[in-house]
């Protein structure tokens, strides 16, 4: 069975789009096309990477963001802020101040995601010294990754550790710990300051869970600029207030190597989706051993990449590493162990479900006739991958077409003389277009 | 449906490409996770063989619904004892090519684990064949 809904955080505004190749062409899972003039995104094979809003040229593909009022309808509103959030603000601004800021936008409570890092790099050590673990045990961190097995590596789904992602497990704790100092647990809203549009589609669609323990998402650029009204408008002296310590795994667990450094086995961090893909091939043809754990993150330097961080990826890197060194308070134990046993009995995640998107059909008479047409098709393409079709290559044209959802006209060297013309033989060489009189006929 | 690979023996860094292309394939027609990983992981062996040990080599795929037939042709030394090389951990590489973690002498044995058939003919300074079928349904 395969799950056919899915949400999807990021939008394309038509008005915006200028039917460019730029995001056709980044695409890791070739989920654009262009339709009419503008981009559109094929739902079941996009992975909310957000590679396509980082090439757009003319910002048009969009993160789709809550009105902050959604807040106002429970009694306790909680912000599940990202640790990189510290990250993002000039050295001078420490995380209480930013708390505060939180709290005078409207929240009434402020935790942090990696709150839950240690019991879950606890857990993974558990799972890899069992006996039937399936190696390499990859993580569930990183959302975009996890859909990106889903359509793209349905073989290695197995691989994905069933544990949930510190968000949950974090959100959890939350509110097991707010409705046993009496809160009813119907006015808690929990919503997560997301770094990445990955992220919002977890929330609002889950993987392996029936619905998530967050009620709602905001985009960390709006937050930022929030706080940072609020920190200008403040202007008051330090009011030395106590700094807010995670432990040194916690605070860097969002970065590259945060996992895989706590532990000792042959663990690998990868972050890039490019990157990922490629060393997820080679796995798949079995070409690497006795690899036990790895990271993957969808984004370059991990969620200091993330399409909606305001700071640049490096410096925010240096500064956590920084604050990890600096600030760490080894003996600081936050109250999240109290709940030990309560959340070990939470934190498996069920079953990933396939959803490959490769498959040309179900029936395998169907899907060799395709795949012969698909051949056929790719004697007369000239093999530019200009995107002039609307498809990010001849090749993805050639499989839109065996799939009845394109047509070979869309190529524009395939049109009448192209094969005589002079200036197109200067370019692309005398026999670039030799077969199309064989397509012609 | 068939489809036509050349390997150039001596050439390491390409071990492994035309097992990854034929694992495309297979994924996209649909075929069992399973199924796919044995028809790769022989293909990658027999491939590596051919790199290995011989000049240079053909592959040549051929899918129905009934079966997937995979024909490795290769130019080279040949196998004198084929019984013998069939036997796990029988190599004749050298210790050099060992330390480059080939040599095993596992390749025979898993392609014949991971196949529904294998055929293997050889001629002693001209070359080896070998036929690989994997039946797909079950
Ligand atoms: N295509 C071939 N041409 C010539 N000799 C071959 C060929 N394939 C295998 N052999 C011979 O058979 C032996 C056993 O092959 P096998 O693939 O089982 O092990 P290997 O290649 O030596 O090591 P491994 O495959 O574990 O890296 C080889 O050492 C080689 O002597
Ligand atoms: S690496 Fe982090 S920021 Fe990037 S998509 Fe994954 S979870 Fe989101
Ligand atoms: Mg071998």
């Amino acid at each position: 069975m395969q799950e056919n809904y899915f949400y999807h955080a990021l939008k394309i505004d038509k008005k915006q789009c200028i039917g460019c190749t730029h995001c056709i062409s980044v695409c890791p899972t070739q989920a654009i096309r262009i339709i009419n003039g503008k981009a559109e995104i094929i739902q079941n094979r996009c992975v909310d990477c957000g590679e396509c809003y980082k090439a757009c040229p003319v910002s048009a593909i969009k993160v789709e963001d809550n009105d902050l009022n959604i807040i106002n309808k429970f009694k306790y509103k909680v912000a599940l802020i990202p640790a990189i959030l510290r990250s993002q603000f000039p050295d001078n601004i420490n995380e209480s101040k930013i708390f505060d800021s939180l709290i005078q936008i409207g929240f009434t409570h402020v935790y942090e995601v990696e709150l839950s890092a240690d019991l879950i790099s606890k857990k993974v050590k558990e799972e890899l010294k069992s006996k039937n673990c399936v190696k390499p045990l990859i993580s569930s961190f990183c959302p975009a990754i996890v859909r990106l097995i889903q359509v793209k590596f349905p073989s290695l789904i197995d691989n994905i550790i069933k544990i949930k992602p510190p968000i949950d497990i974090t959100a959890l704790y939350i509110k097991k710990h707010l409705s046993e100092n009496g809160v009813d647990p119907k006015d808690i809203g929990i919503f997560y300051i997301t770094p990445c549009a990955a992220k919002i589609a977890a929330i609002y669609s889950p993987v392996g869970e029936i619905k998530s323990v967050v009620n709602g998402t905001f985009n960390l650029n709006n937050i930022y600029n929030r706080i940072f009204k609020n920190l200008i408008k403040n202007n008051e002296k330090d009011n030395n207030s106590q700094k807010i310590n995670l432990t040194k795994t916690q605070l860097t667990w969002c970065l590259t190597n945060g996992e895989a450094k706590n532990y000792s086995c042959k663990s690998l961090s990868i972050d890039g989706i490019q990157n990922v893909i490629e060393y997820l091939e080679k796995i798949e043809t079995q070409k690497i051993k006795d690899v036990d754990f790895l990271e993957l993150r969808a984004c370059d330097e991990s969620c200091a990449g993330g399409i909606l961080n305001v700071q640049n990826r490096f410096l925010s890197v240096e500064k956590m590493m920084k604050l990890s060194k600096e600030n760490t308070n080894t003996n600081f134990v936050s109250k999240i162990t109290d709940y030990k046993e309560f959340l070990e009995k939470k934190i498996l995640i069920e079953d990933i479900k396939p959803r490959s998107m490769i498959k040309l059909d179900e029936n395998l008479d169907q899907a060799i006739n395709k795949m012969e047409k698909i051949q056929k098709i790719m004697n007369f393409l000239p093999k530019i991958d200009c995107g002039a079709c609307g498809a990010p290559t001849c090749l993805a044209l050639a499989e839109d077409i065996a799939q009845n959802k394109a047509d070979i006209s869309q190529c524009i060297f395939l049109k009448k003389n192209i094969n005589t013309d002079k200036t197109v033989e200067k370019i692309w060489g005398k026999n670039r277009f030799k077969n199309i009189e064989d397509y012609e006929s | 449906m068939q489809f036509e690979y050349k390997i150039k023996g001596g050439d390491f860094s390409e071990a492994g490409t035309i097992s990854s292309k034929l694992k495309k394939i297979l994924k996209q027609l649909n075929i069992d996770n399973k199924i796919i990983k044995k028809v790769v992981i022989a293909l990658y062996e027999a491939e590596v063989n051919v790199i290995a040990h011989a000049y240079n080599g053909k592959v040549n795929i051929d899918i129905d619904t009934e079966k997937i037939e995979i024909n490795i042709k290769d130019k080279g030394p040949g196998i004198e004892n084929i019984a013998k090389a069939m036997e796990k951990g029988f190599s004749t590489a050298t210790s050099k090519v060992r330390e480059m973690g080939f040599g095993a002498g596992m390749g025979l044995p898993n392609i014949k684990k991971n196949s529904d058939k294998l055929d293997i003919k050889s001629k002693v300074s001209e070359g080896t064949n070998l036929k690989i079928i994997t039946f797909l349904n079950k």
